[in-house]
């Protein structure tokens, strides 16, 4: 009896946790996403900015998509796709049954029509804005993408006019969201405000500047979203967006301040997600100006600052100490490169070597805005500043505001400067070719070896031989120790407790249509 | 009186013109462009220049202004850079909202402003006037930033009397039409609506009217000193009329002028420069919104913005000084 009683009792306790984990996902219930500001718009192939792309990811769907948590790509709209031998000619099967929130067919034609008002500047629907991430990513209008054929319904077919490897990683950007073509020609220029796409939510209300609501699509070819409605509130002030999640107004915010880390951690009701991260941050070193061209000197720098230091300090330890220009995240990481160890004795070694012994005066630019890499410039500017201090180098503070500062370091003005940089796509090609080759570099590096290694990767379709020379491309870099990269951040995410599968992406922006509410 | 009016509102023009061409050659001289600060660290020049030509930048800046003031004569102010919104829809979206949260803020500086001047200058010296202007001092003095945000820690975080942020609740069944919430509700008759919309006014417009109450309240005060010590008042009180009606009928019109002219200048500062509150209040306002444009260098938003607050300063200086005939009639427009 006894026996018995304690099976039944297991068989109950394991039953009620099937029971309730099932029973929990139960669909229902409004999401408030507390963030730091509005959404600029919603058409994604205009816009620029994260608030845009993280409501614009709820309502659109692209060809391809990434597998959530990670940069690997995985159908979407398109089922499977192959690419022709001389990688030229990319053909997309896609997928069957998918309607338009207004009710239209999603077929090759929509997607053809898409690419179309992207790519071709005579395009009645070339309208409402620069299409900026579409220059970006392919080369300018009509860019690489030759042209889109329609093979038949469900069959579409891309003829490039170049190879481009990271071809499929930027089709799976959000904004490259696929939008209905009648929607766009009923709404003109304002087609921003009247999004229509074939994503898990349909938008219900833009109130500009305070929230924007969603409402799950009843249609939606995967399955239904969990969450009856989701609102995106703005609410700029880090503190302010911090007390209302305390206060439970908010059900999750990002742009957790790192001195809030703590307390979310410790109370109950709350819990921290950490973005995976794709960023790097940085302190870069100007060939142009002495001594910066001596590499002993920008080793001797890369010895001197303490980035585990910076990181406990101005991170709440959320980072991870950079030793490549890349992060982790991304494939082709080179994880046998030994980092220049923190070692103020080696840097004075070195700076001493190069002739400084007696060490020289110079401006360091700090960053004079919150970026995901770097969340408090001046702060890690003065840090850096008291550590160059300690081998001998005396640091000038400088800054300038957010515009004029990219405009002057882009334009090799700074001697040195603080800055990063958030990846697209998740292709090694969008962190060194982007950052480092001689035709972008920002701080007169122009290692032609370098150069050589990434153009060869750019139009290598093979994915074992572009790990390959990308991992060499990072030796080069650490060899000529242009930066002194400082650390991958990981961006916090303050939830309640309740709030159940939520995975973020690497990318910055994910879907939501997976995340429930317990209870 | 008409007349005056007339020529208040035709001297607007110049003004108006004024600051447009100043606004433009500020805007467009300051380093930094739209193109700079939409790409980002994404900013290559071939990015650049390639977004610039799209924007009409690289056109000369004759060309540009001239492309401006044509616009600018036809009634429209152009489209905002970042999201390509017409300016006016931004402006008549983002308006209502400051000048909700600057109307109620005014009203709790008044209310609480006037009576504690009037009562501190009648007991001089007294512990409540030593008290109030103390108190006065501070308020002026107060960063509101801190203010808002202690605000919100007290009486939402700990407290939960109010909710911490925003315009409106989520998940209330409401429409904004002119976007005055307020008025929206009551024209709509919906009065959950309405009672969360005032529930969430009281933190920021208390806030916000902090330093113009403290203003107000010491020039009331100072005010109704000097002339309480005229001699009309003390033949008031030999005629022996109570104390009240000499106060509030002799004294406090003639002391209304100087109260008038700081109260109209303070709702033209709050009207223009509600930033701070806004930011810490999320609440969806012009003033944060043209300082993020500034940021972005939406030269479009920037100009239109600035030429309608210039608008409501002029507009409201004009409402102030045809008041002051309300309650001083020597006072009269040509």
């Amino acid at each position: 009896m006894r026996k018995i009683t304690l099976t039944t009792l297991i068989i109950l306790v394991v039953m009620s946790v099937f029971v309730t984990g099932v029973m929990a996902q139960e669909q229902g219930g409004t999401l408030v996403f507390g963030r730091g500001g509005d959404t600029v718009g919603l058409d994604p192939i205009q816009v620029t900015d994260g608030e845009s792309f993280k409501v614009t990811q709820q309502i659109y769907d692209t060809l391809v998509d990434y597998t959530p948590g990670t940069t690997e790509v995985e159908p979407a709209l398109a089922t499977d796709w192959e690419v022709s031998e001389d990688g030229l000619t990319w053909t997309f099967n896609l997928r069957e049954g998918v309607e338009f929130h207004d009710g239209n067919p999603f077929n090759a034609e929509a997607v053809k029509w898409n690419f179309d008002r992207w790519r071709l500047e005579d395009h009645p629907y070339h309208i409402g804005g620069e299409f900026t991430y579409y220059g970006y990513m392919f080369q300018g209008f009509p860019g690489i993408i030759q042209e889109v054929n329609v093979v038949d319904d469900l069959t579409v077919e891309f003829v490039l006019s170049e190879k481009q490897a990271p071809f499929l990683n930027n089709l799976a950007m959000v904004p490259f969201g696929i939008a209905s073509p009648e929607a766009v020609k009923e709404h003109g220029e304002d087609y921003f405000k009247n999004p229509v796409g074939t994503g898990a939510y349909t938008l219900e209300e833009w109130r500009q500047g305070d929230r924007v609501i969603l409402k799950a699509n009843e249609n939606y070819w995967r399955e239904r979203a969990y969450l009856d409605e989701i609102v995106f509130r703005s609410i700029p002030d880090n503190s302010a967006r911090f007390m209302e999640l305390q206060s439970g107004t908010i059900d999750m915010m990002d742009g957790v301040s790192p001195e809030d880390v703590e307390a979310v951690e410790s109370a109950d009701e709350l819990k921290l997600s950490l973005r995976p991260s794709m960023n790097v941050g940085y302190f870069a070193m100007n060939f142009n100006f002495e001594p910066f061209d001596d590499v002993r000197v920008r080793r001797a720098f890369n010895h001197a600052i303490d980035k585990q230091a910076i990181i406990d300090a101005f991170y709440a330890g959320l980072a991870e100490p950079a030793k490549n220009p890349m992060p982790p995240s991304i494939w082709g990481y080179n994880d046998d490169i030994e980092p220049y160890e923190y070692n103020p004795e080696k840097a004075k070694e070195l700076l001493a070597e190069a002739g400084y012994e007696d060490g020289f005066e110079f401006d360091l630019w700090y960053l004079p805005v919150p970026r995901p890499y770097i969340p408090q410039g001046k702060f890690i500017g003065q840090a850096i500043q008291s550590y160059l201090s300690e081998i001998g180098v005396t640091a000038n503070l400088v800054t300038y505001d957010w515009s004029t500062y990219l405009d002057k370091t882009e334009h090799q003005e700074a001697p040195t400067y603080m800055l990063g940089w958030t990846g697209d796509n998740g292709d090694p090609d969008n962190f060194l070719y982007v950052l480092l080759d001689k035709t972008n570099s920002n701080n007169a590096y122009e290692s032609e070896e370098l150069h050589e290694v990434l153009v060869e990767a750019q139009k290598t379709m093979d994915q074992e031989t572009r790990v390959e020379l990308y991992m060499e491309a990072q030796e080069i870099i650490h060899k000529d120790a242009p930066w002194v990269p400082l650390v991958h951040s990981t961006p916090p995410i303050a939830l309640k407790s309740n709030v159940e599968n939520y995975v973020p992406n690497p990318t910055g922006t994910e879907k939501l249509h997976r995340v429930w509410l317990a209870e | 009186m008409i007349n005056y009016i007339i020529k208040r509102l035709l001297a607007l023009i110049p003004i108006l013109i004024g600051v447009a061409v100043i606004v433009f050659l500020i805007v467009h001289l300051i380093p930094g462009d739209p193109a700079q600060t939409m790409l980002g660290e994404r900013a290559t020049d071939e990015a650049l220049q390639r977004l610039r030509e799209q924007m009409g930048l690289n056109d000369p800046l004759p060309v540009q202004f001239w492309r401006y003031v044509k616009d600018l004569l036809r009634g429209d102010l152009g489209r905002s850079i970042m999201s390509n919104n017409p300016v006016s829809a931004e402006l008549s979206q983002r308006f209502p909202a400051t000048l909700e949260l600057s109307f109620f803020a005014m009203v709790f500086a008044v209310v609480v402003g006037i009576p504690a001047g009037i009562f501190a200058s009648v007991n001089q010296n007294s512990w409540f006037d030593n008290l109030s202007m103390l108190v006065a001092l501070i308020g002026v003095s107060m960063p509101i930033f801190w203010l808002g945000l202690m605000f919100i820690w007290l009486f939402a975080v700990e407290l939960g009397w109010f909710p911490p942020s925003s315009r409106i609740g989520v998940g209330l069944d409401f429409t904004p039409i002119t976007n005055l919430y307020v008025i929206d509700s009551i024209i709509q008759l919906n009065f959950s609506a309405l009672k969360d919309i005032l529930h969430h006014l009281v933190l920021p417009a208390v806030a916000l009217g902090t330093i113009p109450m403290a203003i107000i309240a010491r020039m009331t005060r100072s005010s109704m000193l000097e002339v309480l010590r005229k001699d009309f008042i003390r033949t008031a009180y030999a005629k022996g009329l109570k104390r009240k009606i000499v106060i509030f009928k002799h004294a406090l019109k003639n002391a209304m002028v100087p109260i008038i002219t700081v109260v109209g200048l303070q709702f033209g500062v709050l009207l223009g420069g509600a930033v701070m509150t806004e930011t810490i209040f999320s609440w969806p306002g012009l003033g944060k919104y043209l300082v993020d444009a500034i940021y972005a260098r939406d030269f479009p938003i920037v100009q239109g913005g600035i030429l309608f607050f210039a608008g409501v300063f002029v507009i409201v200086n004009l409402i102030v000084d045809l008041s002051y005939a309300l309650v001083d009639p020597r006072i009269q427009y040509e």
